[in-house]
C-alpha cells in the first residue's frame, strides 16, 4: 500500500484514494473516427518506468490531481493539478 | 523413544518447577512452562508427529523454529480448532490438544501410507499425466482426499482480532543480537524506534544459548527507548515500507470471545531486517524420517529446552559449522559416533576435539521407518571405502545456512551467490531496508553487533549506511545429493518433493526456477521452502550445469509465513461485514409490522405482512391499495444530489441522456445517466429549482456513483464549467404518498392547496412547507398512479409519516413496501436499472433511441452509442412479456429460446410478478431485436421446463397514462 502525496492535504494512506488511470487523456470530439474513439476508451501504454496518473482522494477532501509515479519502484517524482500540463 | 530431559543447568527457556499437562492423538503428555508442543514432544520420545502431504510417509520434528516442515499438528481447544500448526512454534500450555494430520485411522498404522508404493504413479506434475484415462474426474476426489494436511472447523471463529496502524522511524524485525544493536543505536540516535520479535523473548540464539551479555543488551536496548515487541511476526514488507505483522496475544490458553491476534501495519522511514538464517538440510536417502533433524535444532532443544532429541548422535555435514555443534552437544552429554562430512579432507575447516570425523562420507541409508534406528555411512564416490553402519538414534543435518533473505527481496532488493558459503546474500540494500546479521550474510558474533550499530546510528542520523562485511560462516559446499544412492532423497519434504522430482523436471527442460517451483510444487507448501528452497535450485543448477547463480531464485512474496484469515479480516466480520444503512423512520416502519430485507446496503421493509399473511399475500395486498385508493411509501434511500452554479444545467446537458436546460423553473425531466462506453448506468428524475440551482434523484444504489462520477467529470474534463455538487441523500427524508386518492389523504391532513393536482402538474417540482417544515414536494411516479414524493428535514420522516396515517388507513390505503413498489413498476413496465438492464444495455435497447436525436450535446457516452456495434439489430431489446396459458410466471432470469438445450440463447427474462390489478403475470425481458417482435410466440425455459410466451405491448396497466394524473 503506497502513500499517496494529495495535491491538497498531503501525504495519506493509498486506501484513501481511488486511482483513475492514465492521466492527460484527449477526449475525441463527436465526430472522431470508431478507431479514434476506441484507442481513447481503451488503448493504455502500459510503461515499465514512469507514469502519469489521475488519483482522487475519495475518503479525504474529494480533490482529482495528476501524480508522476514510477511503476516499479513506486516513487512519486510529481504531484500536479489535473488542468497542469505534464512535468519537463 | 529416546528422547529426554537434559538435567540442569541445560534449559534456558523452561521452569522445571512448573509441571504441564498435554495431550497428543488423545495420550496424557507432560511438559515444562516454557516449552513448546515440539519440545515437549522430543522430551516425552515422540519421534513420529504426522503423515506427509502425498505420500503419507511418517514425519516427525525437523527444525526447532518457523522454518519446520513436517511437525505439523491441528490444535483443537474447546470449540476450536485451528489446523496445520507448527509444533516448533507453538507454546506449550495446561490442557493443549494436538492431533496428527493426514491420517487415518491413527498417525502410527495410516491406511494412506499405501500411497508410499504408489510413488512410481505420483512423479512430479503427476497430474497432468496419470490418472488421466479415462478421466482425471473419476480419481480427482479419492486424490485430494488422501493428500492434504489438517483439518479446518467447520464452526464459526468465536476469537477477535483486530488491526492496528502505527508509525515508526527505524523498524527493526528480528530480537537477536543484529536486531537489538540495530535498534539500541538507532534509538540513542533519536529515531522512534520498534523492535518486533517473533517469539516470545527477545536474545535470539545468544538468549537461549544462556549467554549472560545478552540480558544487559535488551535492557540497553529499553533504556534506549526501543518499544520491544514480542510474539509479534512481520510477514511483509510492502510499497512505500508499510511493514505488516501479526502480534500473537494468546500464546497460552484461550478463552473464547478473547482477543487473539493483532494485524499491525507499521508504516517505517526506515525498515531494518535482523531475521537471522536458516540451517539447510543435507539431502540423502531416508533423510525425512522421525529422527532427522537440523543439527542447529537440536542444539537448541538441549540448550533452550533441556531436551536431547537422542543419545548416538551421526551428524551429516557438508559445511563447517557441524564441528561447532558436535562440541556443543558432547558439552551437553549426548555422545557424537561421528561427523560424515560430504567434503574431501581439503574443504573441511574444522574440526570438534574428540569426535569422530570422516571427510568425503557420506549417509548411504537410513535404518528404521517412523524412527531413526541406525544409518549406512559410504563413501561419498560410492566405492573407494566399504560401507559402515553406524547404530546412531539421531541424524543431525548441517549443510550450511540459508541467510533470511525474504523480506529485503520483497522491497525489492536483488541478491548475489557467494561461493565459499554456498548462499544469497542481499546485493546492496533493498529501498527502504537494510539488512543485518546472519540474514546479510555476516555471521561472527562481533562483527555483527558493530555492523548493526552503524546501520542503526546511520538511520538515525542520516549518514550513509554501511555495507555488509559478508562472511564468517566458514566453507560449505553447495553439492549435497548423493548421486549414487537408492530411495527417496527429498528437497521439499512438506510437499513430499524429492530429488527424482527435480531430475524429472530438469529431463523434461523446466529449466527456470519458476518453472521448477511450479511443475514440481517444491517451495510451495505452507512453509515457502524454508529449508528447500537454496537445496531444489542448487540442484536444478548441477543437472542443467549452471552455477546457483546463474539458476537464480524464485520471487520472495509475502507472506513470510502463514497469516490467519482472522488476522485478516479483523472487525469486518458479521454486521461489521457490510454495515447497513437503516432508515430514519426504522421504528416507525418496525411498529407497522415491516418485514426488513436487505436492498444495496439499505435495511428496508419489503412488505408489511398483517398476522398470517405472507410476504406474497402481503405485497399483492399493498399493490393493490395504492391502485384502488393510496398507499404510503418510505422512499428515504433515494438518491438525492443538488448541483448549483451558472454552469449546472450545461453540466446536466453532458451528464444525462435528456435535455435538462430546457427546463423552465418548477419543471422536472426524466434522465438517464450513461457512462463513456454508452451503457446505462443510472436513471432518475432532474428537476430545476432555480437558474442555477438542480435537485437530481439518482437510484438508491447509485448515488455514491453518480456522485463521484459528476465530480470526476467537472474536475477532470469539463473543468472549465463552474457547478458545485452536493450528494444530500442523508440530510432529506422522502414520503411518498401515491395512489387516486393520494391529494384527498394529503389535502386532508393540511398541506397547502397549491400542490393540488389541478394546480401542481405531473413533473413538476415546487418548494412548500407543512407548517413550519420546509418541502420539497416532486411529483413523479414510479407506481403510475398520481404521485406525491414529499422531500423534508430526515428527522422528521417518522412523523410526517405518522401524520399521514390516519388518512391514508382512513380511506382503505396503507403502507406499502419495496415488493409492492416492483409489482407496481413492472405493471407500467418501467425498468429497474440494474435488474432490466445490465452492464451491455444501451438506451436505444430500453426505448430511448429517439432521446438522442434533437439534442446537440456530446454527452457522456454518446460517441459510443454511434459505433457499429451500437446499431446491430441483433441486440437484446427491452419487452414485455404474458404467458401464452395467462397463468404461469415466467421466472426471473430465465433464458428465451427455441428447441432443445444446449442451444443459442436469444434473451432472457428481467422482472416477473404476479400483478394484482390484471390477476395474470406480467414480465419484462431483454430479447434479441424485440422491439420489432410485437406480438411473437417465444419459448422461456426453466430447469427443463419449457414456458410459452407471448411478446405483448407495454405498459400492462393503465396504457394512455392517465391515471398519473389523478
Amino acid at each position: 500500500m503506497m502513500r499517496i502525496p494529495c495535491i491538497l492535504c498531503g501525504e495519506r494512506d493509498e486506501s484513501e484514494f481511488t486511482c483513475g488511470g492514465t492521466a492527460h487523456l484527449v477526449r475525441p470530439p463527436l465526430e472522431a473516427s470508431d478507431r479514434e474513439w476506441a484507442e481513447y476508451l481503451f488503448f493504455r501504454d502500459n510503461p515499465k518506468g514512469v507514469h502519469l496518473e489521475r488519483w482522487r482522494h475519495s475518503y479525504g477532501c474529494g480533490q482529482w490531481f495528476n501524480i508522476e509515479r514510477h511503476s516499479v519502484t513506486h516513487e512519486i517524482s510529481s504531484v500536479y493539478a489535473v488542468t497542469e500540463p505534464p512535468p519537463r | 523413544m529416546s528422547g529426554s530431559r537434559l538435567a540442569p543447568p541445560f534449559g534456558t527457556r523452561i521452569e522445571r518447577s512448573r509441571p504441564i499437562s498435554f495431550l497428543f492423538n488423545g495420550h496424557v503428555l507432560a511438559g515444562l512452562q516454557g516449552d513448546t508442543l515440539a519440545s515437549a514432544l522430543l522430551a516425552n520420545g515422540v519421534r513420529l508427529v504426522g503423515r506427509s502431504f502425498k505420500l503419507h510417509r511418517p514425519r516427525g520434528i525437523f527444525s526447532c523454529g518457523i522454518e519446520e516442515p513436517t511437525g505439523i499438528v491441528d490444535l483443537i481447544d474447546g470449540s476450536h480448532r485451528t489446523p496445520n500448526v507448527r509444533a516448533t512454534l507453538a507454546e506449550l500450555h495446561d490442557g493443549l490438544a494436538a492431533q496428527s494430520v493426514n491420517c487415518w485411522p491413527g498417525v502410527a498404522f495410516d491406511v494412506g501410507s499405501v500411497n508410499g508404493w504408489l510413488a512410481p504413479l505420483l512423479p512430479a506434475g503427476f497430474y497432468y499425466k496419470t490418472f488421466k484415462w479415462p478421466t482425471w474426474r473419476l480419481f480427482e476426489p479419492a486424490v485430494r482426499r488422501m493428500a492434504g494436511l489438517g483439518r479446518a472447523s467447520l464452526a464459526a471463529d468465536s476469537d477477535r482480532y483486530e488491526e492496528v496502524s502505527a508509525q515508526v522511524d527505524v523498524l527493526v524485525i528480528g530480537g537477536g543480537i543484529a536486531g537489538l544493536c540495530a535498534a539500541t543505536a538507532a534509538a540513542e540516535g533519536g529515531a522512534r524506534t520498534t523492535l518486533l520479535c517473533a517469539g516470545p523473548v527477545p536474545g535470539g540464539t545468544l538468549g537461549w544459548r544462556g549467554d549472560p551479555a545478552i540480558a544487559a543488551k535488551i535492557a540497553k536496548a529499553a533504556r534506549a527507548g526501543v518499544t520491544i515487541m514480542t510474539r509479534t511476526l512481520a510477514f511483509g514488507v510492502y510499497d512505500h515500507n508499510l511493514v505488516c505483522a501479526t502480534e500473537q496475544l494468546a500464546g497460552t490458553a484461550t478463552l473464547p470471545g478473547a482477543l487473539r491476534e493483532r494485524l499491525w501495519k507499521f508504516r517505517a522511514r526506515s525498515i531494518v531486517s535482523a531475521q537471522g538464517a536458516t540451517e539447510r538440510p543435507m539431502i540423502f536417502p531416508g533423510n525425512d524420517r522421525p529422527g532427522v533433524m537440523l543439527a542447529g535444532a537440536a542444539d537448541k532443544y538441549a540448550h533452550a529446552y533441556g531436551v536431547a532429541c537422542g543419545r548416538r548422535v551421526v551428524i551429516a555435514a557438508n559445511g563447517d559449522s557441524a564441528y561447532r555443534i558436535a562440541g556443543s552437544l558432547r558439552a551437553v552429554g549426548m555422545e557424537v559416533l561421528a561427523v560424515l562430512d560430504r567434503r574431501p579432507n581439503s574443504h573441511i575447516g574444522a574440526h570438534a576435539e574428540g569426535v569422530r570425523s570422516l571427510a568425503h562420507t557420506a549417509i548411504g541409508r537410513v535404518i528404521g521407518s517412523s524412527s531413526v534406528r541406525g544409518c549406512i555411512a559410504v563413501a561419498a564416490d560410492g566405492h573407494s571405502t566399504p560401507p559402515e553402519r553406524l547404530n546412531c538414534d539421531l541424524i543431525l543435518s548441517a549443510g550450511g545456512y540459508a541467510p533470511a533473505v525474504h523480506l529485503h527481496s520483497q522491497a525489492g532488493g536483488r541478491l548475489r551467490w557467494v561461493k565459499e558459503a554456498s548462499m544469497f546474500v542481499p546485493d546492496g540494500f533493498a529501498p527502504g531496508l537494510v539488512s543485518v546479521g546472519a540474514c546479510a550474510g555476516v555471521f561472527p558474533q562481533a562483527i555483527v553487533a558493530e555492523h548493526a550499530e552503524e546501520v542503526g546510528r546511520a538511520l538515525a542520523l542520516g549518514f550513509t549506511v554501511p555495507a555488509a562485511p559478508v562472511g564468517g560462516l566458514g566453507r560449505s559446499l553447495a553439492s549435497s545429493r548423493l548421486g549414487t544412492a537408492r530411495g527417496k532423497q527429498f528437497i521439499d519434504l512438506q510437499n513430499d518433493v524429492a530429488v527424482s522430482d527435480v531430475g524429472l523436471a530438469a529431463l523434461e527442460n523446466y529449466r527456470s526456477v519458476e518453472h521448477l517451483k511450479r511443475y514440481t510444487t517444491t517451495g510451495m507448501a505452507t512453509d515457502q521452502g524454508k529449508t528447500s528452497n537454496v537445496d531444489a535450485l542448487v540442484l536444478l543448477g548441477e543437472l542443467t550445469r549452471r552455477e546457483p547463480a546463474e539458476v537464480g531464485t524464485t520471487k520472495y512474496r509475502p507472506p513470510f509465513a502463514p497469516v490467519s484469515f482472522g488476522a485478516l479480516v479483523g472487525r469486518r466480520v458479521g454486521s461489521l461485514y457490510r454495515p447497513l444503512k437503516r432508515l430514519a423512520a426504522v421504528d416507525w416502519h418496525a411498529a407497522r409490522g415491516a418485514l426488513f430485507e436487505h436492498f444495496g446496503n439499505w435495511h428496508r421493509p419489503a412488505a408489511y405482512p398483517l398476522a398470517g399473511e405472507s410476504l406474497h399475500d402481503a405485497a399483492q395486498r399493498e399493490a393493490r391499495s395504492v391502485r384502488r385508493s393510496v398507499g404510503l411509501f418510505d422512499g428515504s434511500p433515494l438518491g438525492k444530489i443538488e448541483l448549483w452554479g451558472p454552469d449546472a444545467a450545461q453540466f446536466l446537458d453532458l451528464m444525462y441522456v435528456g435535455t435538462m436546460s430546457t427546463l423552465a423553473a418548477g419543471q422536472a425531466r426524466y434522465g438517464l445517466l450513461l457512462n463513456e462506453h454508452g451503457v446505462v448506468v443510472d436513471d432518475g428524475i432532474v428537476a430545476r429549482l432555480g437558474e442555477g440551482h438542480f435537485w437530481v434523484n439518482t437510484t438508491s444504489a447509485g448515488v455514491e456513483r453518480t456522485a463521484a462520477a459528476f465530480e470526476e467529470w467537472l474536475q477532470c474534463e469539463f473543468t472549465a464549467l463552474k457547478v458545485l455538487v452536493t450528494p444530500v441523500t442523508s440530510r432529506f427524508g422522502n414520503v411518498t404518498v401515491c395512489g387516486p386518492k393520494a391529494w384527498e389523504a394529503m389535502a386532508a391532513v393540511g398541506f397547502d392547496a397549491a400542490l393540488a393536482p389541478n394546480s401542481m402538474r405531473h413533473m413538476t417540482i415546487r418548494e412548500s412547507a407543512f407548517g413550519a417544515l420546509p418541502l420539497r414536494v416532486l411529483r413523479a411516479s414510479f407506481t403510475g398512479e398520481l404521485s406525491y414524493e414529499i422531500n423534508l428535514p430526515v428527522e422528521q420522516t417518522g412523523e410526517m409519516l405518522e401524520r399521514l396515517w390516519p388518512a391514508v388507513t382512513g380511506r382503505g390505503g396503507c403502507v406499502y413496501g419495496i415488493e409492492a413498489l416492483e409489482i407496481l413498476r413492472t405493471e407500467k413496465g418501467y425498468i429497474h436499472v440494474g435488474t432490466d438492464t445490465d452492464g451491455t444495455t444501451l438506451p436505444g435497447d430500453i426505448g430511448f433511441a429517439r432521446a438522442l436525436d434533437g439534442k446537440r450535446a456530446n454527452f457522456v457516452g454518446r460517441r459510443s452509442l454511434l459505433r457499429p456495434a451500437a446499431r446491430d439489430p441483433q441486440r437484446l431489446q427491452l419487452v414485455a412479456l404474458a404467458p401464452a396459458d395467462g397463468r404461469t410466471l415466467l421466472p426471473t432470469g430465465a433464458q428465451v429460446a427455441d428447441g432443445v438445450p444446449p442451444t443459442r440463447a436469444e434473451g432472457h427474462v428481467t422482472s416477473s410478478y404476479w400483478s394484482p390489478e390484471l390477476e395474470a403475470p406480467v414480465a419484462l425481458a431483454m430479447l434479441a431485436r424485440g422491439s420489432e417482435r410485437l406480438g411473437a410466440r417465444i419459448c422461456v425455459q426453466h430447469l427443463g421446463r419449457r414456458i410459452d410466451a407471448v411478446v405483448v405491448k407495454a405498459p400492462f396497466v393503465d396504457p394512455l397514462g392517465e391515471r398519473l394524473h389523478g
